[in-house]
């Protein structure tokens, strides 16, 4: 793994270096809270089972950056890498491809959690925030949903030819999902035939699994939404595996 | 020992015959030169050399090494330039060189190279804000950042004003004089026959000829040209006569006599002083490996 120090701080000083990846990561969830948060505050109601608003919201939220990185912030920049020729470029020198893809990996986990981190703050700060859960267990069901969607946005990357077509599919797949998902909008609000769609998308289990354990649900209870989000990593890594391209 | 030894490579992209079948050598401390238009297979061929692609059939050994089989050790122990490819536009000329030296066992101080190629200056901008000739001096740095023995350049000069393409071969030079062998593809048949000691000239996936310049310019017997002007029409019946002369050329007040021989500008000059005709602006122009490769293939090369 050697030049793997180098590549890894590089990849965070481009990460800030882009505006738009700064924004939809740190602030764009925030700003999701505090408008969200503004309107219904966070008194606990019967609704969300004794919790407030904001407590329901955070680990959907943070389902919604780890969202924002697999299928806008991974497609744009590693298919955009790909089209100038870095990645050939960095081909023609002795490191190792894994070294490239533990980079990735690290710097988009890192700055994920970072995203999730400032997001829990804040709902800690200005609403009183409650967590029922036990850190590590929501740490763990974070890493799974993160990689496994890290993976998806490899998937895309790999698939699309192009920087733009990448960028294209990754957000077409994201909005209706962030809406649909129960991320932004809770499940029991919705009709029988969107809740039929929303069956349908990775993300609801995502949501479903970091809720769950955000309440402090027990694993068992979600067996289900682990065994897909494990499904979904494994189908896409192979696919983006058989499929990536240096050039 | 022959630098590089390829053997009857040949390489297919679907049905399109990239490379076709090609041998040759390349000795240790030459600028060797693969010259011809764009689509002659000269990218895809040193791209084999490089250890990006694998040939269909034939054999290659770069440094010793096979590429298919050692491509982490032999590159090494090269120096790349890639035709086309760039780098992250918000990357600092400091960390692209900082990052790709951390990629080597071995590395030396680009500090110094990056003095030797005037970009000292540079160091802190972000490489979106280079000039083309900035950015290849940059992409010249990368490439020798691991002190190779053995440096590859494709198509370097392209897009480049004639002032940059200049000092890129005063680079090149410099890079040889240090007892590195270059190995480089170009469309400028100028640029090759400035540049290099030896030059291969592809077409069509094939190599049509491979001599120093000046062999092949001398083994074609290509003509060289007198060009002049005069005020008013003469005699030109004289000068076809003149036994080094084969061919003359008259529209309007310009001439352009095509002969071969050193003694041929003196005996022109001579017959026309003779003739009394008052002739102006008279220059030479030595046959080049364009003449070379239109002689040879009955097309010009396309800039």
């Amino acid at each position: 793994m050697r030049g793997f120090k180098k590549y890894l701080l590089i990849e965070f000083k481009l990460f800030q270096r882009e505006p738009e990846a700064l924004f939809f990561t740190l602030i764009f969830p925030l700003i999701l809270l505090f408008v969200f948060g503004s309107i219904y505050g966070n008194q606990p109601t019967p609704f969300f089972g004794g919790r407030g608003s904001v407590d329901v919201s955070v680990p959907a939220y943070i389902s919604i950056i780890i969202c924002i990185t697999g299928f806008m912030n991974i497609p744009l920049s590693v298919a955009n890498e790909r089209e100038k020729g870095i990645l050939k470029r960095l081909r023609a020198t002795p490191i190792q491809p894994q070294t490239i893809l533990t980079g990735w990996i690290t710097m988009y986990f890192v700055v994920t959690m970072l995203g999730a981190l400032l997001l829990i703050g804040a709902g800690k700060i200005f609403y009183n925030l409650r967590f029922d859960g036990n850190v590590l267990n929501f740490f763990i069901a974070f890493t799974l949903s993160t990689i496994s969607f890290l993976s998806l946005g490899f998937m895309i990357a790999s698939i699309a030819p192009t920087g733009r077509t990448a960028s294209i599919m990754g957000t077409i797949i994201f909005f209706p999902m962030m809406f649909l998902s129960g991320a932004t909008f809770p499940l029991q609000m919705m009709p029988e035939t969107v809740l039929q769609i929303s069956r349908l998308l990775p993300m609801t289990y995502m949501v479903q699994l970091l809720q769950g354990i955000w309440f402090g649900e027990l694993w068992v209870e979600h067996l289900k939404e682990v065994i897909i989000l494990a499904g979904i990593l494994l189908v896409s890594a192979l696919i983006a595996a058989k499929t990536f391209r240096w050039e | 020992m022959p630098v590089i030894k390829v053997e009857h490579l040949r390489k297919v992209y679907g049905k399109v015959v990239a490379v076709n079948d090609i041998s040759f050598k390349v000795q240790e401390g030459e600028i060797f030169g693969m010259v011809g238009p764009n689509g002659a297979g000269k990218t895809t061929t040193i791209e084999c050399l490089e250890s990006l692609r694998n040939p269909d059939s034939g054999k290659i050994s770069v440094l010793g090494l096979n590429p298919r089989n050692d491509g982490y050790t032999l590159r090494e122990r090269i120096g790349i330039q890639l035709q086309e490819a760039t780098l992250y536009d918000r990357i600092r000329v400091w960390e692209a060189l900082d990052l790709f030296a951390s990629f080597y066992h071995h590395s030396i101080d680009w500090n110094s190279l990056l003095e030797t190629l005037g970009l000292e200056d540079k160091r802190n901008s972000y490489i979106n804000k280079l000039s083309g000739g900035q950015k290849q001096r940059l992409y010249i740095i990368l490439a020798l950042v691991n002190d190779p023995g053995l440096i590859f350049l494709d198509e370097l000069t392209t897009g480049l004003d004639p002032q940059a393409r200049r000092m890129m071969w005063k680079l090149v030079q410099d890079i040889r004089n240090q007892g590195k062998t270059v190995f480089l593809t170009t469309h400028y048949m100028e640029e090759a026959e400035q540049l290099c000691n030896r030059v291969a000239i592809m077409d069509r996936g094939n190599i049509i000829a491979l001599d120093t310049p000046e062999s092949l310019i001398r083994s074609l017997g290509v003509d060289s040209r007198i060009i002049f002007s005069v005020k008013e029409p003469f005699e030109i019946d004289h000068l076809k006569k003149l036994k080094r002369v084969s061919r003359v050329e008259c529209s309007n007040e310009r001439v352009i006599v095509y002969g071969q021989g050193e003694k041929l500008v003196g005996e022109v000059v001579n017959m026309l002083t003779v003739d009394g005709v008052h002739f102006h602006d008279l220059r030479t122009e030595q046959p080049t490996l364009d003449d070379v490769f239109l002689t040879l293939t009955g097309h010009e090369i396309r800039d």
